[in-house]
């Protein structure tokens, strides 16, 4: 009994001393990016390995769910004769939603796993502890630069993906389907607004880029330098960050489209 | 993998999100719809604008020539007043049109149709348009089909 409660007590006080050091890393990580200013080439190479990476995949499935979203919108809508409507379905679906969540759904399984395993290896092969000695801060050097990669690469993903899965709606809606093109795209613009939808999309994948960084970067830096600890940081950083995106959406979506 | 086709990818790559966020703001929303500041505002009062809703457009024969940009109510004479802002470039409207609000098709949007008067003088910044005609409601239309069908059904029978 007493053995117990010490136990979930330990685990209480654990739980509560990773979030601490999640925050006070991320404090470093932000502190930390105004270094990064004089050297601009440690971001790109970041942006390449996180962003560029990820652009087949995000391509690949923003074509699919954008085809997808065509198909069954159609089937729907042709019941109340306003298939006409269909470019209106498809790019308020993934500009509110699909696109910012997919993608960092996405994001979090390409990028954010390989940024933990990539740390999470340079710790257990004490390349971090190496740069220590060297004076060379790790934060600074390492962290950051992939922090600030993931955070901008993630909303132009998103973008990628919102844009594509309209072209591809188009393909399936306009040219198997056979409804005008000029209502797929009027319909669209009239019913699309720029600030109450393009911007709220966008502030949600900056949110999520932001968060699913962070949790790769912590995963990766706080694990146990085993194998096994990476192999566990890697899981954590996909669970956690799905279970963050999709809280985090849910929270967005009351503060942005509640009134 | 040399510097260079790093830097060739990541601006690419770069390139390539600014452009999707230009097509989303340009072909997707109704960024390109936006006329700014420019044109200007009439009003007009109705009884009843049920479904009439902001940016809901303006078409005179059919063709969108603005959209609505406010709806008030005036407490005072317990009537609906809707602002719109007619684009910049029409500017001979006569002074007498009259606004209606019209549904595309039995169940789409609402709309206000202007129809054109014969006076010489034209709509001005914060004119206000006298003749209006409300918005149909579908409940009403059909309560009063109903009871005419009641009452022509009672005379046949008379008969």
């Amino acid at each position: 009994m007493l053995e117990s409660l010490q136990r979930l007590g330990r685990k209480g006080l654990a739980f509560f001393q990773r979030l601490g050091r999640g925050h006070i890393l991320l404090w470093d990580i932000l502190a930390g990016l105004s270094s990064l200013l004089p050297r601009p080439h440690l971001v790109i190479v970041q942006v390449y390995s996180v962003g560029v990476l990820s652009l087949l995949i995000i391509l690949v499935s923003g074509l699919f769910v954008g085809m997808v979203l065509g198909l069954q919108g159609y089937n729907t809508l042709v019941n109340f004769g306003a298939e006409e409507s269909l470019g209106t379905v498809v790019a308020l679906s993934l500009v509110r939603e699909l696109g910012p969540v997919v993608t960092a759904l996405l994001f979090a399984g390409r990028a954010g796993s390989a940024l933990t395993a990539e740390i999470g290896l340079m710790k257990a092969t004490e390349q971090l502890s190496a740069m220590e000695m060297m004076a060379v801060d790790p934060v600074k050097r390492t962290l950051a630069p992939r922090f600030m990669a993931g955070f901008i690469s993630m909303p132009l993903l998103a973008a990628i993906f919102s844009a594509v899965g309209v072209l591809g709606g188009y393909f399936v809606g306009v040219g198997l389907l056979g409804v005008d093109e000029g209502a797929y795209w009027s319909q669209m613009q009239d019913n699309v607004d720029i600030y109450d939808d393009i911007q709220n999309g966008v502030i949600k994948s900056l949110v999520f880029g932001f968060v699913v960084s962070w949790i790769a970067i912590f995963e990766g830096y706080d694990c146990i330098p085993t194998s096994e600890g990476v192999s566990r940081a890697t899981t954590r950083t996909v669970v956690h960050s799905a279970l963050a995106i999709l809280g985090l959406d849910f929270i967005l979506t009351a503060l942005m489209f509640g009134d | 993998m040399t510097r260079r086709t790093i830097e060739i990818w990541v601006g690419v790559f770069i390139a390539g999100g600014i452009a999707a966020l230009f097509m989303l703001a340009m072909k997707v929303s109704n960024l390109s719809t936006y006329t700014g500041n420019e044109g200007f505002e009439v009003t007009a009062r109705f009884e009843d604008i049920s479904g009439l809703k902001v940016r809901s457009p303006v078409t005179m024969s059919g063709v969108r020539i603005g959209r609505v940009t406010k709806i008030d109510f005036d407490d005072q004479a317990l009537q609906a007043v809707v602002t719109m802002r007619i684009d910049r470039q029409h500017k001979t409207l006569p002074k007498d049109s009259t606004a209606s609000i019209y549904t595309a098709g039995l169940l789409g949007e609402k709309y206000i149709g202007l129809e054109a008067g014969g006076e010489e003088e034209s709509l001005q910044q914060g004119d206000e348009i006298q003749l209006t005609q409300d918005s149909l409601v579908l409940e009403k239309l059909i309560a009063q089909f109903v009871s005419s069908f009641i009452e022509s059904g009672g005379k046949s029978k008379a008969e």
